[in-house]
């Protein structure tokens, strides 16, 4: 089976966000940049797909040169190679558009990817993939296997959860708990380095999409704290004061 | 050029989250000196059709095709793709759920539109067309400018207050071209759904609680005062990685993001990546023993307290209406 997965390069999670030249530029400086944490349950399902049936992992990410580091952790983590289209990922159709373009020439039975990213949270990717390429696509992909050229697939819905059957080939936004998150070992940190990494430019320039600025929440106002022997006090305030009862 | 916008059916009504979308799509309308439009696919009745009239639509399209009762999200595309040429409509308003979400995309696909998620304001036309969004969870915003023809919008709950009028809109029959190939691909084989509770991303008032509840069999306390509040109740994601309420109701960075008018979290820390999906609550209360849990930073109300204690009173306190 040939999987592509494809990842973002994303602030960790704890990164308090600000902004810099006017607020048009998110501000790097100190910043840790990680894999996005559902792209990482793509890539820990793949890996583990691979090491049932056989097959490849390619990984593909459409970023700059410093999502490098990004890059050779997932193939510390067990993919065989990566694929880098070497552009600033700031529109959903143009990502989905170099993602399409790779998967057409190298026909993936499973394309699999976050269920949205962490920085932009679009969840569109994967479906204007789908789409592009004529196929089903299916999110948030909770569980997967796979018995011949069959998906059993679990997504999540509001409330609940759905099972499903589809035909490869598939899109997939995958979530929790659809595998364990693997850690790289030394042997695959030191294999990752000699795994091929392939840059190659952007096909097309379609962005339909332009951020003009950014701007960060305003402050709450001060918390009023209500002594807890007077608890029910709460419920008067959420009425009279808040008005949200 | 008009405004077309997706409502979702659910079981005989338009989802709450339907009607806000019909009425920003009326509201975007206005500005653009255009009309709206409302699609409906699958069975409905007259009444719930006539509600799309009553939060802004001028008209309804609606396909009764019983073949599209279920959420197809390709064939879905394809029918509105469909009814958006027919009606010439260059802006596509739908509300952010399970299903908006992946007919945004596959219609961005299709009609090669720039399209803008998390929308949570109305378009500033003044410079071009541009939206506001919520992007890195809920700790930022962009102001994006949609340079394509044709835009979708997908916007997030409480975006605008929604008001009911007593307009009427004409129900016209759509029938779009329904390719058979599309029903085949993908065969749901069984579905779980809680039924009766307040479904958490519809819901306008959340009761959350986290690892200060010990255990799953104390969450009696939680689910007592969500339904005197008529609720829906959440979780923080360890309570769902420990299996102590089912993964809907994880909410945070990873999980479902909310923006209801009242949040309630009570034995949660406030991690970031918990406060990232819940900081765009109109009113959050926090309850937890520790007077250092760094959610009180984010609270708009607070009590320091033993969740055993102040939860059952607080369900005492809304039942007997003080
Ligand atoms: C990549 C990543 C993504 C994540 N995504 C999410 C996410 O989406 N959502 C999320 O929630 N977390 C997420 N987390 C986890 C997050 O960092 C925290 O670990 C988590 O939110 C803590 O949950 P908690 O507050 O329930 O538990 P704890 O941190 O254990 O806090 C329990 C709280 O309960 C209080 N308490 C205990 N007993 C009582 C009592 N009797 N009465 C009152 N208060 C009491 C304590 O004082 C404490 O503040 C993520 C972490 C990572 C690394």
């Amino acid at each position: 089976m040939k999987i592509l997965v494809c990842v973002t390069s994303v602030p960790d999670t704890t990164t308090k966000i600000t902004f810099t030249d006017n607020n048009t530029k998110l501000n790097k400086a100190g910043v840790q940049f990680i894999t996005g944490p559902y792209d990482d349950y793509a890539l820990s399902r793949a890996v583990e797909l691979k090491e049932q049936t056989g097959g490849t992992v390619t990984v593909l990410n459409v970023g700059e040169a410093d999502a490098e580091p990004v890059i050779r952790k997932c193939l510390a983590i067990g993919a065989d190679d990566a694929i880098r289209v070497n552009a600033d990922p700031t529109d959903a159709y143009f990502v989905a558009e170099q993602i399409a373009a790779i998967a057409k020439e190298n026909q993936y039975d499973l394309i699999m990817m976050g269920r949205e990213t962490i920085d932009y949270n679009g969840g569109q990717v994967h479906g204007i993939v789908g789409e592009m390429l004529g196929i089903p696509s299916i999110s948030p992909v909770m569980k997967l296997a796979i018995s011949g050229n069959t998906a059993q697939i679990t997504r999540e819905i509001e409330g609940g959860k759905e099972e499903l059957e589809a035909n490869l080939p598939l899109v997939l936004g995958c979530q929790e708990p659809i595998a364990d998150w693997k850690i790289p070992n030394m042997r695959g940190i030191m294999s990752a380095r000699t795994k091929p990494l392939k840059v190659v430019e952007p096909t097309g320039t379609d962005k339909l999409t332009q951020v003009a600025s950014y701007e960060l929440p305003a402050p709450r106002g001060a918390c009023k704290m209500i002594p807890a022997d007077e608890a029910e006090t709460l419920i008067k305030l959420l009425r009279t004061e808040a008005k949200v009862l | 050029m008009s405004v077309l916008v997706f409502v979702e059916l659910d079981e005989g009504t338009l989802k709450a989250s339907s009607l806000e979308a019909v009425y920003y799509g009326s509201k975007v309308a206005e500005k653009l000196n255009t009309s709206v439009t409302a699609i409906a696919l699958g069975e409905a009745s007259q009444d719930a059709l006539a509600q799309a009239g009553r939060f802004g639509a001028q008209k309804v399209l609606h396909a009764s095709n019983a073949q599209l009762n279920e959420g197809n999200t390709v064939a879905y595309a394809s029918a509105v793709a469909e009814a958006a040429n027919q009606e010439g409509s260059t802006v596509i308003v739908l509300a952010k759920s399970s299903l908006g979400d992946a007919m945004a995309a596959r219609l961005a696909g299709k009609l090669k539109a720039g399209l803008a998620a998390n929308v949570i304001d109305l378009p500033d036309l003044s410079n071009g067309f541009r939206v506001k969004r919520s992007i890195y969870t809920g700790k930022a915003f962009a102001y994006t400018e949609l340079t394509a023809d044709k835009k979708i919008l997908a916007i997030k709950k409480n975006t605008l207050t929604p008001e009911e009028s007593d307009a009427t809109a004409p129900v016209e029959t759509f029938q779009p071209t329904l390719n058979e190939a599309d029903f085949g691909t993908i065969k749901v084989t069984n579905v779980e759904k809680a039924t009766g509770d307040v479904l958490l991303p519809e819901a306008d008032l959340v009761v959350s609680a986290g690892r200060g509840l010990k255990g799953p069999e104390n969450w009696g306390i939680v689910e007592d005062l969500a339904q005197a509040l008529g609720a829906a109740t959440a979780c923080s994601k360890p309570v769902s990685d420990l299996d102590w309420r089912p993964h809907h109701e994880h909410v945070g960075q990873t999980g479902i993001k909310v923006s209801p008018n009242l949040y309630i979290a009570c034995g949660i820390s406030g991690a970031i990546q918990h406060l990232a999906g819940v900081n765009s609550s109109k009113v959050i209360v926090v309850i937890n023993k520790d007077p250092e849990a760094p959610f009180f930073k984010s609270a708009d109300y607070g009590i320091v307290g033993d969740v055993f204690d102040v939860l059952p009173r607080l369900t005492k306190a809304v039942k007997e209406g003080v």
